[in-house]
């Protein structure tokens, strides 16, 4: 029935959020590629195809990859994890509604990226500092946030994995108040 | 129509705008949106992977295209050979120079690109050739197989090399050799200014070039339609501009076709350009007859660049020992790269907005952008002003040092005044940079910590000023600048049509917000359909900062027209007076009986029985600029924001390392629609402006001129130009000050550009504070703080910058009279300047050197 498959292109059965799909590709496709052409999954962004910027970040049983810099037959076997798989049903993941109602997405590009490489960090550690955030995240550039909302985004979405309800403080969508003489004029 | 000439016949009566927004005032009891934090109404689809960029569509059929780029910076071609390649697996089809010979380029004045280079390259990253193949592998494969082989021409890289150099010529046109445009303007007696000041201070700096880097590279899908039709989706941030030059290039109605901007994955100017790539396409997919994508590689952005000049300056300012200006010299020369761009516009804005932050009442300008064989500059975040903004800011500090004033106090003493007519005839309204000032002052503890902190610790403080979109279009027109159109029916939904682009910024957003204010509706009542340049009215795109206040004048014009014409049909049913009508939570009702009322639905359907189909349209133009010499074009803004910033450093005084540990940024937004997305703003221009200072530039690599032409980017990569990471960010204070401006929707002013603007010369003047030396130049790199430390511990100038401006003739330059000279905005010597200093068109210097023989 099947034909053999021709030389330079691989078949291999990936599962990605929890669906085993079975897919043929040209072997030297990195599992950027097949994820977004090969299985229309294009949550998934490049910013350089060279492991530079963070914004094909996926998950690969749990941890934080590259996925311009991984061969799709390198994923064979583990469960991969894209932005599609975050939220439950219609129902946002905390970090997604965090991101949205902060505007800790602007552009939106890096943030596929960023809301997985976050993901794994809470996993391990839903208290994590600032610090900690910031250094989980630094291997992802972003251009339009200036990195602050996303920083608010993440520790409010830690929050709400313990079982707190504790949006952020009120200056982080208004601004400081305004020194009390400079209110008087 | 009617409205237009209203407006135009009565100079004296308010604008439409105004008098709109105090009917809003009036009637809306409940302002449930405009000024509260709400979730971006694109915000569910950017964290769940579904926003669909440019590079994320694919039709049935879609082959791929790649771009063969020049590796020579200056070169003739002499021939191109694609016969290897032809024979290569998959390739379908090639296109060279001579397709598409017509010429573009985003301004009227500089039409000097082509689709693909005919018979020359000036820079390397210069498209030569577009190859279409079935897949992306077999393009690419097949673009290393094409030879083009060039005869090499002087390369040309910097300005001192295009001043001296006049020929060979990297364009056959430009003001004089390979200077593309020469500017000088004078407004006012400059020299009795300069003879009533107690002292005269000069300083020269270099603002260096930086890029954009917008996450999402550069993308276009162009789909051939029926019977000749295409459609192109690209990540544009002007798809209105790229219509027009898909027009031109491909000889087609424009009618024909449609350009549909893709939401944008960053671009602070980086995709305001019509593009070599997306023409190309649009050829392509028209000769194939299938969808043909492309999607730039992140070297080849870095190629089309377009982004910050470098610019270097030099100021002389004359002071009265209080601080305060009496006149300006300032002269500027940007380094243009090998394309005009926005060239033109961004060497005025390198004088331009010189005025609109401190009283300057008497100031001249001198500017030069060189053609180079490096990728062309543009428009970045800031468009040309960031670079004067850094010269005046560290100026100003220096004086206010050797004055021994306090650098707060000699801005706060110099400031202009609401409702002023500046010297180079801006008309500034609203200015709340008082209390940036202040907020920012008291925030950091200025008047108590600065100069006072251990040595190594600073604090730096610095001003800035943005224009709320620019006053005129690139093309001359009267058309509106932006337009919104809207359609309600009895579903209650209300779909609003805008040609405005999604870069990131929130535009949806402010649309759908000032929509559902002004209708009392919720924001999931309103469905967006923008940036479609065949079912949405134009808007001139995303750049200047003009969308808030243009597209929001138009969204608030239509929006209210729609309130009217249901307020009509309900005031009828309900037998209740129209002004007795709230709109609020989704109902219309009888503000003394609020049971007394009607669902939205209900009374969208109301109007929808008593009149018809239900349509609105808003549009709007800015109002005409009391300036009326040549060049008074670049600069008039509806509005003005404002900032201020106080930044804290730390340095190492053995090392220069530095790090800025905490920024505290005030900025006058005039009216806050959705503060969440302005803090975004404001934080993300503090991240930019910091990147910029710290280590951000675009800069080449040159062999020694006689051994090679060679000229190529230093670092055409994200891991190798350097940006600033989640580390390196410091603590961000954000004040939002709301000084409403009557032009602005709800009050509102700009606010993704202007912040940013303060940022570069805060730093410069907090590592002075830390440690007392001064690098006059962009970026403020660490070795360069070293150096200037070196400098100190010798005894000698403790400064790192550059120390001439070079040697150029001006000619005579442009004389405007100020205001308060009497003037009336016009030029006295229009005609000599112009044969001068060589500026204005063929036929207009043809004209004048005829007057000037008679």
């Amino acid at each position: 029935m099947s034909s053999p498959v021709p030389s330079g292109t691989s078949v291999a059965t990936l599962r990605v959020n929890g669906e085993e799909r079975t897919v043929a590709f040209p072997t030297h496709h990195t599992l950027l590629e097949v994820l977004r052409e090969e299985l229309g999954l294009t949550g998934t962004k490049h910013g350089c195809e060279l492991g530079e910027c963070g914004t094909c970040t996926v998950l690969l049983d749990g941890k934080p990859v590259l996925s311009c810099l991984m061969l799709t037959v390198e994923a064979e076997g583990h469960a991969v994890e894209t932005v599609e798989g975050l939220q439950q049903g219609n129902q946002l993941h905390p970090l997604q509604s965090a991101f949205a109602d902060l505007g800790a997405a602007q552009c939106g590009y890096c943030t596929p990226g960023i809301l997985m490489a976050s993901k794994a960090l809470l996993a391990a550690n839903p208290a994590a500092t600032r610090e900690e955030i910031a250094s989980a995240l630094s291997g992802n550039l972003c251009r339009c946030t200036g990195y602050q909302k996303i920083l608010e985004a993440v520790e409010w979405a830690g929050r709400t994995l313990c079982g707190e309800n504790s949006p952020p403080a009120r200056e982080c969508s208004f601004g400081e108040r305004l020194p009390e003489e400079v209110q008087r004029g | 129509m009617a409205e237009r000439s209203e407006k135009q016949d009565g100079a004296a009566a308010k604008p439409e705008a105004v008098r709109e927004l105090e009917k809003v005032r009036e009637i809306a009891v409940a302002r449930n949106i405009v000024g509260t934090p709400y979730r971006r109404v694109d915000g569910r689809a950017k964290v769940t992977g579904l926003t669909r960029f440019a590079d994320d569509l694919s039709f049935p059929r879609m082959v791929h295209m790649r771009l063969v780029r020049s590796i020579v910076p200056h070169a003739r071609i002499v021939s191109i050979d694609t016969s290897k390649a032809a024979a290569m697996p998959g390739v379908l089809a090639f296109l060279v120079g001579k397709d598409m010979p017509i010429p573009f380029g985003i301004l009227p004045v500089s039409q000097d690109e082509h689709a693909l280079c005919i018979d020359k390259v000036r820079f390397v990253g210069d498209p030569v050739v577009a190859i279409a193949a079935l897949t992306d592998d077999q393009a690419y494969e097949a673009s290393l197989a094409v030879g083009v082989e060039y005869e090499s021409l002087e390369t040309i890289a910097t300005v001192e090399e295009a001043i001296a150099t006049p020929e060979p010529r990297i364009h056959d046109y430009s003001d004089e050799g390979n200077i593309h445009k020469k500017v000088s303007m004078q407004f006012g007696e400059l020299e009795e200014g300069f003879a009533e000041a107690d002292e005269i201070f000069e300083d020269v700096l270099l603002f260096e070039g930086n890029t954009h880097l917008p996450m999402e590279q550069h993308a276009t899908v162009a789909v051939p339609e029926d019977d000749g039709r295409v459609t192109v989706w690209s990540s544009t941030q002007t798809p209105h501009y790229l219509h027009r030059s898909l027009a031109k290039v491909l000889e087609l109605p424009a009618s024909r076709i449609r350009v549909i901007a893709c939401p944008n994955g960053g671009g602070f100017g980086g995709k305001s350009d019509p593009f070599n790539h997306e023409i190309a396409a649009a050829k392509m997919a028209l000769t194939l007859g299938r969808p043909v994508k492309i999607c730039l590689t992140r070297e080849e952005v870095f190629y089309c660049h377009r982004g910050r000049h470098p610019v270097l300056m030099k100021l002389r300012t004359g002071f009265k020992r209080d601080g305060r200006m009496t006149a300006q010299h300032l002269q500027t020369a940007l380094d243009g790269g090998a394309y005009g761009s926005y060239g033109v516009a961004s060497t005025y804005y390198t004088g331009a907005l010189q005025t609109v932050t401190y009283d300057l009442p008497r100031y001249r300008f001198d500017s030069v952008r060189c053609f180079t064989n490096k990728p062309p500059c543009g428009p970045k975040r800031g468009h040309g002003t960031p670079q004067p903004r850094f010269g005046l800011e560290v100026h100003l500090d220096k004086v206010a040092v050797k004055l021994g004033i306090d650098p707060a106090d000699i801005r706060l003493n110099n400031l202009v005044q609401p409702n002023t007519i500046t010297a180079n005839w801006l008309k500034v309204g609203s200015i709340g940079l008082k209390k940036c000032i202040e907020a920012v002052v008291a925030g950091s503890g200025w008047r108590e910590r600065r100069g006072k902190l251990p040595h190594g610790r600073g604090l730096g403080l610095a001003c800035g000023s943005y224009l709320s979109g620019a006053g005129l279009p690139i093309y001359w027109n009267h058309m509106p600048q932006s337009g919104v159109q809207l359609k309600l029916d009895r579903s209650g939904c209300v779909a609003a049509f805008c040609g405005q682009t999604e870069i990131g910024q929130g535009s949806d957003s402010v649309l759908a917000g000032i929509v559902a204010e002004v209708l009392g509706i919720e924001l999931l009542d309103i469905r967006l359909c923008v940036a479609d340049t065949d079912l949405t009215p134009v808007d001139l795109g995303s750049y200047s900062s003009r969308v808030t206040l243009m597209m929001g004048n138009a969204a608030l014009q239509a929006a209210q027209r729609a309130r009217e014409i249901v307020a009509r049909a309900v005031s009828e049913q309900l037998k209740v007076p129209q002004d007795r009508l709230v709109f609020a939570e989704r109902r219309v009702f009888d503000s003394e009986d609020p049971s007394k009322g009607l669902s939205w639905p209900d009374a969208c359907g109301c109007a929808e029985s008593r009149f018809g189909t239900l349509g609105t349209t808003g549009s709007y133009i800015p109002p005409r600029s009391p300036g009326r010499y040549r060049g008074a074009g670049v600069g008039p803004s509806p509005a003005y924001s404002y900032s201020a910033t106080v930044v804290e450093v730390e340095v190492d005084p053995e090392t220069g390392l530095y790090r800025v540990e905490h920024v505290w940024m005030a900025h006058d937004v005039g009216k806050a629609i959705n503060p969440v997305l302005v803090m975004g703003q404001i934080e993300g221009s503090v991240y930019m402006g910091l990147g910029e200072a710290l280590m951000e530039e675009q800069v080449f690599r040159r062999l020694p001129k006689n051994r090679s032409n060679a000229l190529v980017h230093k670092h055409p990569s994200m891991l190798e130009y350097k940006s600033p990471t989640f580390l390196e960010m410091p603590k961000v204070t954000s004040y939002i000050i709301e000084d409403p401006d009557p032009n602005g929707p709800f009050g509102a002013k700009e606010v993704g550009q202007g912040p940013l603007l303060p940022m570069m010369p805060a730093i410069a003047n907090a590592i002075f504070d830390a440690v007392g030396v001064r690098v006059d130049q962009i970026p403020v790199h660490p070795h360069l703080v070293a150096k200037a430390l070196e400098e100190k511990a010798r005894g000698k100038e403790p400064r790192v910058g550059p120390r001439a401006f070079p040697s150029i003739d001006f000619g005579t330059p442009l004389r405007v009279p100020t205001p308060a000279e009497g003037g009336d905005g016009q030029a006295v010597n229009q005609d000599e300047a112009k044969v001068r200093t060589g500026t204005g068109t063929m036929t207009e210097r043809e004209e004048a050197l005829r007057g000037t023989k008679r």
